[in-house]
């Protein structure tokens, strides 16, 4: 049976180059990039080649890229590192409510140890608007951290507009920006965004996992998490991890946004007018979400029971967030979407690899699901 | 410094004439759990086993650990072994509980000769060693009523062994002499805890789990792999026979009324088990009941339940308070693994509102709508099964 793979916002297959790459480095370029002698220099060529790859992408000075062990590690730095080093400038932190585990998780622990945080109310969609970041940006915010697209329902929010609420408002807050579902799927320009802080991971883009990178501003300071050495400024210290950075290189230099987009947008075009066809299913992605999230309900279906049922006929999607081990979304929750439908809702996510006969087996699976399968209430 | 270990057999030195029987099985239960450490010779006189390993690598922690979780003894002590002389065994005693007596304040020397022959006879032992111990700490004083550490000196034929206090044992009857039963396990907090309980009464375990895909995750399964490890490592192997279960739960959740669905799933498990059972030679079930748990182990709930087996069914559980059953399960350590947040048979089609008061006639009219004997004729065709080692 034909493998379909639709559950690449939860991680991607990895690219035949970029494999390649890792193994190179594993292989023959195995050097320290910290010692001083060719075997370390061959090592940190290769890392600051990567380096140099991302902060093309991005539009930023290569000497702004840290590297660390994934998007979640990046976002611990960004919030943690960000409110340690604001402390004195004041208390509040502004965000909102569907940010990733990574980064909701790391304010709650700020709460318990004094932080005020804001959790901005989006829409149904996943939206939130610039006017209200405005409302409660304000000279005493020392931090605003955002995501630019949500990993449940691919809602785009409004990072381009929030360095104009910050220096609107006078205040003093970092600004940071999740963008770990967006790199590689949309452009992302540091120089348009102007934020201070921004993460990305290596295996949401057919990188492999164990490897993310944080753009931090060189004018802006933030507190380390962990003690070391003296690499990457001792902002992210201990050596680096230089396979999986150059393969991460590699996987940057393959994207080519737009073609990707314009193929992706089409199958979600496709699969969204096929799922409209079905009464049982409600879309819960809204119509101006990235086109490689679509989220949408089985009506009277547990949405594990219809995600084991599509892997009996390997067909691979995500219920809610992959995240969350099988607990209810708190995402879904928060956007007001009610609970049986966030308990039968799934995630469909796609790569470059997907095609339209993939959609065609999604579409014949879940028809059968509903057909055959036993619903909660009957 | 060579040492031994000493296991005490609990109640089965009251078994009479069976006492040998369960004597030989003890042994033969501790030579396999301790065999993947090392080579041990096993002595057993005086309703006292001895292990003294062969060679000199051998972990005595680990050891330690395994035979805390063997079934059928008392107690145990670990026990340095010297030359039958009196010098010697001062010395061996200071140094082998240096660390305890260094941080007790008070101590007593017992003695015991079982080597007649032997120069002195027990007090003078017992003397001879506390003068010198006083010797080397100042930090101690003889208290014979209520000591910190009670030093143990032991002259045998050809050693003499030394040990600190005793160590509590697993308690119950060795695991192989009870016969055989086959527990209903969901993935859940108690039914590892009630296979626990029953194996500790000496009953060698089948396992069985009621899978129910694409509703039940194949992740359910793992975990109940783990929980078997987990109660199979104070048991012997254990066979985990995973019957495929979706077809009933349908036809149950299409054809019964909803409030009855639990109850007559309960049923059908009951009446697969006692089939299966009966294959394995096995003489009860098991459950992890306790009563008024929820809406299927109610009173009224368990009387209906009953009735579709003819065997007895043991309910380990069936006194005792979540917050009882919860602490064991943390001692054996399946507490974390019963958390996991998987959906298994017993959570996925949970109604709303379950009958908490089922009447068994009108359960059997619901049943009688489905064909009973091909539903389960189908699943024990389809059974999958394999050996869990601890």
């Amino acid at each position: 049976m034909r493998e379909i793979y639709l559950d690449n916002s939860a991680t991607t297959q990895v690219s035949e180059k970029t494999i390649e790459k890792a193994v190179e480095l594993m292989r023959q370029k195995y050097g320290n990039p910290s010692s001083l002698h060719a075997k370390g220099l061959e090592a940190q060529n290769e890392v600051e080649n990567a380096r140099k790859i991302i902060a093309k992408t991005l539009n930023c000075d290569q000497t702004e890229i840290y590297f660390t062990s994934g998007g979640t590690e990046a976002n611990n730095l960004a919030v943690f590192g960000a409110a340690k080093a604001m402390k004195k400038r004041g208390n509040k932190i502004v965000t909102t409510a569907i940010e990733h585990s990574s980064v909701y998780e790391s304010l709650k622990e700020l709460e318990n140890s004094g932080f005020e945080v804001v959790y901005l109310k989006p829409d149904i969609f996943g939206m939130v608007t610039k006017e209200q970041f405005m409302e409660e940006i304000d000279e005493n915010t020392i931090l605003v951290t955002v995501m630019m697209v949500n990993n449940e329902v691919g809602s785009i929010l409004p990072v381009d507009q929030i360095r104009e609420c910050i220096d609107l408002k006078k205040s003093p807050a970092l600004f940071h920006v999740d963008a770990v579902q967006a790199f590689g799927k949309m452009p992302i320009n540091i120089s348009k965004i102007k934020p201070d802080l921004l993460s990305l991971s290596s295996h949401k883009i057919h990188g492999p996992k164990g490897v993310g990178a944080l753009f931090k501003s060189k004018s802006k300071r933030i507190y380390p998490r962990a003690f070391g050495g003296e690499q990457q400024d001792k902002v992210r210290p201990g050596t680096e991890s230089a396979p999986l950075i150059a393969a991460l290189g590699v996987a940057v230099s393959e994207i080519d946004i737009e073609s990707n987009y314009k193929k992706v947008l089409e199958l979600r075009n496709y699969l969204v007018k096929k799922l409209n066809g079905i009464s049982e299913i409600t879309l819960n992605s809204g119509p101006d979400s990235l086109p490689y999230i679509v989220n949408f309900s089985v009506e009277n279906i547990k949405a594990e029971t219809m995600l084991h049922f599509l892997a009996s006929h390997n067909i691979y999607v995500s219920g809610g967030s992959a995240c969350a081990k099988g607990k209810a979304s708190r995402v879904l929750k928060k956007l007001g979407i009610p609970d049986e439908r966030v308990t039968s809702s799934i995630r469909v996510s796609f790569s470059k690899y997907n095609s339209k006969e993939d959609i065609d087996a999604l579409i014949e699976g879940l028809l059968d699901g509903i057909k055959s399968l036993v619903k909660i209430k009957e | 410094m060579k040492e031994i270990i000493l296991i005490k057999i609990g109640e089965i030195v009251l078994k009479g004439l069976n006492r040998k029987n369960f004597e030989d099985k003890l042994i033969k239960n501790i030579k396999r759990k301790i065999s993947p450490l090392g080579e041990f010779e096993i002595k057993n006189q005086q309703s006292t086993i001895t292990l003294i390993p062969k060679n000199d690598d051998i972990d005595f922690d680990d050891v330690c650990y395994k035979i805390s979780k063997i079934f059928g003894i008392a107690a145990f002590s670990r026990a340095a072994i010297c030359e039958k002389e009196m010098s010697t065994i001062k010395e061996t005693a200071r140094e082998y509980l240096y660390k305890r007596l260094k941080t007790s304040k008070t101590f007593k020397v017992e003695s015991k000769r079982s080597d007649k022959k032997f120069s002195l006879k027990s007090p003078q032992i017992s003397a001879d060693v506390g003068e010198y111990i006083l010797e080397k700490f100042n930090n101690l004083t003889v208290d014979v009523h209520n000591p910190d550490i009670i030093i143990t000196v032991e002259i045998r034929d050809s050693f003499a062994y030394i040990r600190g206090e005793s160590l509590p044992g697993a308690g119950g009857i060795p695991v192989g002499t009870g016969g055989k039963a086959a527990v209903l396990i969901s993935g859940g907090i108690d039914s590892p805890v009630a296979s626990f309980m029953i194996a500790k009464r000496g009953v060698d375990l089948v396992a069985i789990h009621f899978a129910s895909p694409p509703y039940t995750s194949p992740r359910a399964e793992e975990k109940v792999k783990l929980l078997i490890e987990k109660v199979s490592s104070f048991a012997n192997r254990i066979e985990l026979i995973i019957v495929p279960f979706t077809k009933i739960q349908e036809e149950i959740k299409r054809g019964c009324p909803d409030e009855l669905f639990t109850i007559i799933m309960r049923r059908f498990m009951m009446r697969i088990s006692e089939v299966i059972a009966k294959n394995h030679q096995c003489f009860a079930l098991i459950t992890g009941e306790s009563l008024g748990q929820v809406a299927s182990q109610t009173i009224e709930a368990i009387a209906c339940t009953d009735p579709a087996t003819s065997m007895p069914v043991f309910r380990p559980l069936i006194g005792m308070d979540k917050d009882e059953i919860v602490l064991i399960s943390r001692k054996i350590e399946t507490f974390d693994i019963s958390i996991l947040p998987y959906e298994d048979c017993c959570t996925v089609f949970t109604p709303k509102h379950p009958k908490t008061k089922p009447v068994l006639s009108a359960v059997v009219e619901a049943e009688s709508k489905l064909s009973l004997e091909g539903l389960i004729n189908d699943a024990i065709l389809n059974i999958k099964s394999q050996i869990i080692y601890g």
